[in-house]
């Protein structure tokens, strides 16, 4: 077993682990906490992404969402004051529709990833996802999508400065 | 034994169940949306890796879109948290049953 296994398997138990830890924290109910545990499973889910050669996804997640989503998420918490969110309990009922559910979709997810054995003629994986190649295909082959994801941005500026003002009527 | 595609699908899959249960029995709607994010966050995840053992990087482009539209997601989604709690003063799903603010 080699270095990059033996950090595959380190980055996705604290993956799963800090996963647990944002919807079901045992000392906590303080979403503060919930959000910096999301930090750290963003952070570990980059380790994966970079041990996929997929460099810069990692960075992109790293920027993207442990640095501008989390903020926000940060400055809305701050914003709101929560404080009685911390005395409510889960409910029983909730609690086993959740299961249910999660137990149907882990069975499908289970069969599917049975099903498609991987043929052992798989060549090995030699792709690398460094910014050059994936600058190159954004801005030929995707080009259009780009452009329509900058329109959607500015949209969604535009409707979060409209719905975060304050009426002043 | 070698590090493969269903080593990363199965966390993926742990990820997104873990996700689903935050969504369904946290009662918090900021909690729920980080939930949501760890599912687009586990989606990501396989997209990856189908990127990586196939050899192509269409993947890893898709993925790059979901994070862009996931970043304006969330900020529409905590201002529309942000105009409710507003008006109802609350942030907590069982608060907020009745359509009529």
């Amino acid at each position: 077993m080699g270095l990059p296994d033996i950090l595959f398997y380190v980055f996705a138990a604290l993956t799963l682990l800090c996963g647990v830890l944002v919807i079901a924290n045992p000392f906590s109910r303080n979403p503060v906490t919930s959000a910096m545990f999301l930090v750290l499973t963003i952070i570990s889910m980059a380790g994966l992404f970079v041990l996929l050669h997929a460099f810069f996804l990692a960075a992109v997640q790293v920027l993207v969402y442990a640095g501008a989503v989390m903020v926000l998420f940060l400055f809305v918490i701050m914003l709101l004051d929560l404080k009685e969110e911390e005395r409510r309990r889960i409910k029983t009922f909730g609690l086993i529709t959740g299961l249910v559910a999660v137990g149907a979709i882990m069975t499908i997810f289970v069969k599917t990833i049975r099903v498609t054995k991987p043929d052992g003629n798989l060549s090995p994986p030699t792709l690398e996802g460094e910014p050059a190649a994936l600058g190159k295909l954004l801005f030929t082959q995707y080009l259009l999508p780009f452009e329509v994801v900058s329109v959607l941005l500015l949209v969604a500026m535009v409707g979060v400065i409209l719905l975060s003002k304050k009426d002043s009527k | 034994m070698q590090i493969g595609l269903e080593h990363y699908l199965v966390v993926s899959a742990l990820l997104f169940c873990l996700g689903l249960l935050g969504v369904v029995t946290r009662r918090n709607l900021l909690v729920i949306y980080m939930s949501l994010e760890l599912m687009l966050n586990a989606a990501n995840l396989a997209l990856v890796s189908f990127s990586r053992f196939n050899n192509n990087l269409n993947g890893q482009i898709m993925v790059f879109f979901i994070i862009t539209v996931a970043a304006a997601e969330v900020s529409v989604g905590l201002a529309l948290i942000v105009a409710l709690y507003r008006k109802r003063q609350t942030a907590h799903v069982e608060d907020l049953t009745t359509m009529k603010l």
